[in-house]
């Protein structure tokens, strides 16, 4: 099977026999604006971290499309679990520069409550949210709503047991849950070849999910492959599993060095299908945006560049002390004796 | 007068009638009533729903039960033996226990882990692990353990009913033991889950245990009197947090401390509560603290676990040398 696509590299609107309808010209402006944003803000993490100011930075640089597109296509009520690198769909969701820094500044080892969001904390232990998801989305079909549940990983965590017992759960508990894989062909130095012997959609189709193998730097064909998907969990049809062809064009982090494992040759292939690039050749050659659109555009990045380094700066670190608070819910006289003591402890130290 | 595990049902069986988020969710815990028949007669009353077999996936049971109290319920999970509950390790120690610290106590995910536990039961290998010291080292976890029916029931009910995750474990040995269960009583007027009970009172030396291993003391306890000696009993009842305040209580009224516990004794829970009893006795004590428990090897077959686990004899041999100092 090919991946469904609806927009070549180089900006061709072609239709696909499995989408229906026409694109709306609102909706591919509103992605690539949102991608474009998303872009500026993870180039801009990297240079902070590049600048010491963050202790650690993971890009989303390449992945803007898989993400934006499938963000978009849920409804605001649907509750999303991502990993670790889905800072577009969160900026989507509307969470802000400061709450997607601080955890990799080392203030914190989460960003923002996910109840205002409907968007969960980053897990870092690959794999790990996938139950979470399939558990919440039991939670779903238990209070008998439409709510779909979204779930999002790599191909690197599809070889951890716990994906595969998701998968099985999902299947077995019949929940209103949608994986999303984005296939970034890389888990740090290994390659997707090397995870698995078949495809994740395959794979996806064993355990009883039904599934979908899009370009993942497509946003149009993410979006209306996720719209397709997410109604058919949302029907109370089952689960479903997407995979999304991309590809990580920076390294696993700011600590990796990927040209000791991948090619030169092979990064320029991948540039060359750019998400955000068939877009824009897309929106000029439909006629679908002006030139004000994009100008309008650049300034509101360099606004949001400029917000993002100015609250970067602006975070503080937390008191340790105040950790013991929320250790358990109800704190116990150990917490509170220990608190107290190291809190002594440390004021010892002062003047 | 119900057992152990009827304790455990009925005490189930009120949390789930007092509120409708409360589920149960593990292998063979539905349709069989688990293996133990602690959850016997729960999903004919409640639904499939809400009484959940599961698929044979202990990673899997936790982690979904992660998810189901993100949502809002109150999943009570069953490991089905003390042995499996190491592939669920990583989603205890890495997510469970930690959810409510890295999110600065946004989220709550209260969870109770059932674990039937320890060993007597003439059990094949992995059936009769005592594993409670890697989950009390784990900050953000309470780890509770009942021994007697009249526990068990109430128990199980305020870790339900308690918003922190909770590794509730129970002694297999004393499943069909035998006691009153004061289902009525007021709540209010029930021993707290971390709190600690002195089961029988004493003078001269107080033996500290939890579970299977109570039972074994207080027979010490009454083999010793016969030699004289007052021996004063406590069932912690709770491993974390412990209830320091009534052992330190005991302990510099007695002068003298025996730990057991069927766990290893290298690194075990003995280990924790000497150091602590040491730490804040240490004038009021006339013998080291001592313990008692597992040799340090993995747990022997069933034809010789009567020799591993701590005994009648083990534990007045330890009185014995403690009163030697």
């Amino acid at each position: 099977m090919d991946p469904i696509q609806l927009v070549t590299p180089s900006g061709q609107l072609h239709r696909h026999p499995d989408v229906e309808g026409e694109v709306d010209p609102q909706l591919c402006r509103d992605l690539f604006r949102t991608m474009f944003l998303a872009r500026r803000f993870d180039n801009e993490a990297f240079s902070l971290q590049r600048n010491g100011e963050l202790a650690l930075w993971l890009q989303c640089h390449g992945q803007e499309a898989a993400q934006v597109g499938s963000i978009a296509a849920l409804e605001p009520t649907d509750y999303v679990f991502p990993s670790y690198r889905e800072h577009a769909a969160a900026m989507a969701r509307g969470i802000t520069p400061s709450e997607l820094l601080v955890q990799w500044r080392g203030n914190a080892h989460s960003g923002w409550d996910p109840a205002t969001y409907r968007f969960h904390i980053y897990t870092l232990v690959l794999a790990a949210q996938l139950l979470h998801a399939t558990g919440y989305a039991m939670g779903v079909k238990l209070d008998g709503v439409n709510e779909v549940v979204l779930a999002y990983f790599g191909d690197g965590a599809s070889s951890e047991g716990d994906a595969n017992e998701a998968f099985n759960f999902a299947a077995t508990m019949d929940a209103p849950i949608l994986f999303f894989c984005q296939n970034n062909q890389w888990a740090i130095s290994t390659p997707s070849s090397a995870q698995a012997r078949t495809s994740l959609w395959e794979r996806g189709r064993g355990f009883g999910l039904r599934t979908a193998l899009v370009d993942g730097n497509d946003v149009l064909a993410v979006h209306a492959v996720t719209t397709q998907l997410a109604s058919h969990v949302r029907s109370g049809s089952g689960p479903a599993l997407i995979e999304a062809i991309t590809y990580r064009i920076g390294g696993h982090s700011t600590s990796d060095d990927p040209s000791r494992y991948r090619s030169a040759s092979e990064l320029d292939e991948w540039i060359a299908k750019d998400p955000l690039d068939r877009i824009d050749k897309l929106l000029r050659a439909q006629g679908w945006a002006d030139q004000a659109f994009f100008d309008d555009l650049v300034h509101e990045a360099d606004d949001l560049a400029a917000e993002t380094r100015r609250v970067c700066l602006a975070l503080t670190a937390p008191n340790l002390v105040d950790i013991y608070d929320h250790v358990l819910v109800e704190k116990t006289a150990q917490l509170q004796q220990e608190q107290e003591h190291f809190a002594a402890y440390i004021g010892s130290f002062t003047g | 007068m119900p057992n152990l595990s009827q304790a455990l049902n009925s005490g189930i069986r009120r949390a789930m009638e007092d509120d409708a988020k409360v589920l149960v969710m593990g292998e063979d815990v539905g349709r069989l009533g688990g293996v133990f028949r602690v959850t016997d007669g729960l999903q004919k009353d409640f639904g499939e729903a809400r009484v959940m077999d599961t698929p044979l996936a202990e990673s899997g049971i936790i982690g979904t039960a992660i998810g189901l109290a993100l949502r809002g319920y109150r999943p009570i999970c069953e490991i089905q033996f003390n042995g499996f509950v190491y592939p669920a390790f990583n989603q205890i120690v890495s997510q469970l226990a930690k959810l409510h610290a890295r999110t600065g106590g946004k989220l709550r995910v209260p969870v109770v882990i059932r674990i039937p536990v320890g060993g007597g039961i003439g059990a094949v290998e992995h059936h009769s692990e005592s594993n409670e010291a890697y989950f009390a080292h784990t900050a953000g976890l309470r780890v509770v353990y009942c021994a007697t029916p009249n526990d068990a029931h109430w128990m199980i009910r305020q870790a339900v009913a308690c918003d922190d995750p909770v590794i509730f474990y129970e002694p297999m040995r004393r499943y069909w033991i035998k006691g009153d269960v004061a289902t009525d009583a007021d709540e209010s007027e029930v021993l707290p889950l971390e709190s600690a009970r002195i089961v029988r009172p004493g003078k001269d030396l107080t033996l500290l245990s939890w579970g299977g291993s109570v039972g074994t003391c207080l027979a010490s306890a009454r083999a010793a009197e016969d030699e004289g000696r007052s021996i004063e009993v406590i069932d912690l009842r709770s491993l974390a947090p412990l209830d320091m305040s009534c052992i330190v209580e005991s302990v510099s009224r007695t002068h003298r401390a025996v730990v057991v516990h069927e766990a290893p004794v290298i690194a075990g829970m003995g280990a924790e509560i000497a150091a602590a009893i040491t730490e804040q006795c240490f004038y009021d004590l006339e013998a080291p603290v001592i313990r008692v428990g597992g040799l340090n090897m993995p747990y022997p077959p069933a034809k010789v676990e009567q020799q591993y686990l701590p005994d009648l004899d083990r534990v007045l041999d330890a009185t014995d040398r403690s009163f030697a100092w």
